[in-house]
Parts: structure tokens; sequence; C-alpha cells
């Protein structure tokens, strides 16, 4: 009996939460015409969520590539047609890989610091203050942290995504010798432009995501130090299960 | 905190690098790149089965991609699978008694229209259709023939 109690408690307090995110989501759009007046604080976002989080996803970019030219060459050999590397590699990050790991890091990078600095500032008072001054936190703190997130997600993306057929290039074509001609005209071959424009919609939609959950652990964060700490790790956590759980659901309704 | 200045400009730097990854994928690891030079005409090519041919596929001469597949359909009246193909306009010189086939690229490649020049001097043009087409090769119909020859060696052995 209080098994079920527990459950139906649990039922309640998610749906509550989703509700919650919901009105916050609205709160924050509602206020995205008027945030758009003080450009600077999103450049200021931007900065902060993709130019700073540019060295980690070049870095991770680079490797993911590498691994795949090993992985594809060892795989395509024996079938005899290592030439279909650039196409299988090329595939792989520019409609799963790229967007997903992006988002991964974009969540563990940008996301944190994002739910941190505000719950910060929560656990601080200074959005109380500003309240107090008659500025509206939601429009002076969230909206350009959430508009920078979801800028910067998609550039990310694509950048993850052109370093790691490079590094697929170097192991495949430099490191094992497959033939440099066949690997992009096959790759040319098989990649359209429509496949470009899903990996970039998936970057779309997972910076939405990973940003709306960042700033919304960070506003509601219980105001101490504990608190802040738990926002962050929700903030990773919450935010890898939604992108993998979208990812499934986009590649569906795109394939 | 940081000048603003800085953080202006490698927020550009980090933006123009984003929008040049984008370039890059879309004209470098995409197959636009022939359409976009030049015009194109469209041929036809009627054939009794195209195997798994896509639109998209590309049309080759001697191995040389000089075309797609623009779009295939049945027509009810011949009972036959109708092709377009849209070639770039450089490669204006294919006679008119070429020869399309279905071909397989590789084990595991998808299909693509092979032609083989004719030797008339007459060149295709724009709306025209070829003629002389090979069929994509079933593979259980040539298991088919192949068994039927086998038995038939057989049968013949039996009778001597």
């Amino acid at each position: 009996m209080s098994l079920l109690r527990e459950i139906v408690e649990n039922l309640r307090s998610f749906v509550a939460t989703v509700g919650a995110v919901a009105l916050f989501l609205m709160r924050t759009l509602a206020q995205v015409p008027r945030a758009l007046t003080r450009p600077g604080l999103i450049i200021d976002q931007i900065h902060n969520a993709g130019a700073l989080s540019l060295v980690i996803i070049m870095t991770c970019g680079l490797f993911v590539g590498g691994v795949l030219g090993l992985q594809g060459y060892d795989l395509l050999q024996r079938f005899g047609s290592e030439d279909a590397l650039g196409t299988a590699a090329a595939l792989a990050l520019i409609k799963e890989l790229g967007p997903v790991v992006t988002a991964l890091l974009f969540a563990g990078r940008a996301g944190t610091a994002l739910a941190s600095e505000i719950g910060l500032m929560r656990a601080t008072d200074q959005l109380s203050a500003m309240e107090m001054m008659a500025v509206d936190p939601v429009r002076r703190v969230v909206v350009p942290r959430f508009i920078g997130g979801l800028i910067a997600m998609p550039l990310l993306t694509v950048i993850f995504i052109a370093i790691g057929i490079f590094g697929v290039q170097v192991v495949g074509v430099q490191l094992l010798g497959v033939d440099a001609a066949s690997f992009w005209s096959q790759m040319r071959a098989a990649v359209e432009v429509s496949d470009v424009m899903e990996g970039l919609i998936k970057g779309v939609v997972f910076g939405f995501v990973c940003s709306l959950i960042a700033v919304y652990e960070g506003y509601t964060a219980t105001p101490t130090a504990e608190g802040v700490g738990r926002a962050t790790t929700r903030t990773v956590v919450i935010s890898a299960v939604l992108v993998l759980i979208f990812n499934y659901m986009l590649t569906a309704v795109m394939l | 905190m940081r000048s603003n200045r800085a953080v202006e400009l490698s927020t550009g730097l980090f933006v123009l690098l984003g929008f040049a990854a984008l370039f890059f994928l879309v004209t470098q690891i995409t197959n636009r790149e022939y359409l976009t030079n030049g015009g194109s005409y469209t041929v036809q090519a009627q054939f009794e089965n195209i195997g798994t041919l896509k639109p998209g596929a590309a049309v080759s001469m001697a191995g040389v991609t000089i075309g797609r597949v623009e779009s295939i359909r049945y027509d009810q009246s011949i009972y036959k699978a109708v092709v377009d193909m849209r070639i770039s306009s450089q490669f204006n010189r294919i006679p008119v008694d070429s020869d399309a086939s279905i071909m397989t690229a590789g084990l595991l490649g998808g299909q693509y229209i092979g032609i083989t020049p004719g030797g008339s001097e007459e060149y295709l043009a724009d709306g025209s259709r070829i003629e002389f087409v090979q069929d994509a090769l079933v593979l259980e119909n040539l298991i088919n023939q192949l068994v039927a020859s086998f038995s038939q060696r057989s049968d013949s052995k039996g009778d001597n």
C-alpha cells in the first residue's frame, strides 16, 4: 500500500516538474522579444557557451573522427570495401555522433556552468536584489543565457562534424592508406544536403533542450551550496537522458 | 572581467568558424558540385526492371559521373519503369544510339546507370530518349538460369 502511494507520489511530482518547466519556458519565451533589444548580453552568453567550449569540442571531434576511421576501416576492409569509409563515417558523424556527442559535451561544459552560475546568483540573493530593483531576472539573466546556448549549440555541432570528418581523413587516408580520391568522391555521392540539415536540426533541438534544462535547474536551485551542487548534477544527468531520448525520436521522424 | 573587445572578437571568431564549417559541409561533402556549374539537360530511358535504382543515383560514362537520376516512375500503359536522368550540359555529345544499363557499384554499393556510347553522329538532347537499355540484374533470375542450365546439362548426360 505504501509502495503504491510512493509511486503515485513520484508520478505526481514528475508531472508537476514537467508543468513547472513548461511554465518556466513560457515565461522565458515571453521575455525573448524584450531581451533581443540588448544584444550585448546575448553576445556575452554566446561567448560563454560557444567560444569557451570550442577547444573541447574540436579536440573531441578530432578523436571521435579518428576512432571512427580506425573502426570503420577495420570493419570495411573485411568486405574489401574500405573505399566506403568516407561515406560511412561522414553519415555517422553528420546524422548521429556529431549532434549527440556535441550535446553531451555541451551539457557537461556549458550547461553546468549556466546552472551553477544562476544557482549561485540565487544562493547569494542576486536574483532577489534584481527583483527589488524592478529588473526582471528572467529577462536579464535567464533569457540571454537561453538564447546564447540555442545559437551556440548548432554552430558547435557543425564544427564538431567538420573536424570529425577531418579526423576520419587523417586516420583513414593518411595513416591507413585508403585511396583519397574514392574516399572523397564516394562521400560526396552519398551525402545529401538534407543529411546536413538533419544534423543541424538535431543541433538546434538539443541546444534548446540543454539550455532550457540548465537555466531551469539553476533558477529553481535550492539557495544553498548543496542545492547548487545538486542543480549542477541534475543538469548533466537530465540533459544527457533527454538528448538521447529526443535523438531517437528525431531519427525515427526524419529517417 | 575581460575587456568587452576581447569577448566580441572571440565570439565573432566562433560564429565565423561555425559558418565556415557549415559551408564546408554543404559544398565539399555533399554532391551538388556538378549541377551548379553550367546547366543540365534531361534524357529518358525505359526499363523492364530497375532493381534497386533510386533517384539521386549516379549516371556515368566510362566510370565518370556525368549526371544523376532525377526521377523514377512506373508507366502503366507500357508496363515499364520510366527513368529521367539529368545530365550536365558539358557532356553534350552522347550518341543517340548509346546504351544505358543499370549496374551495381561493388559488393555493397548502390545501383547506378552506366552509359556506353554508340556510333551515331547525332547526339542526345533535352527530352530525348535512350532506346537501347539493359535492365538490372536480378539475382533470383540469374540463379534460376544457372540452375536451369545445370539441370539441362545433367539431363543430356543422362540421355547418353
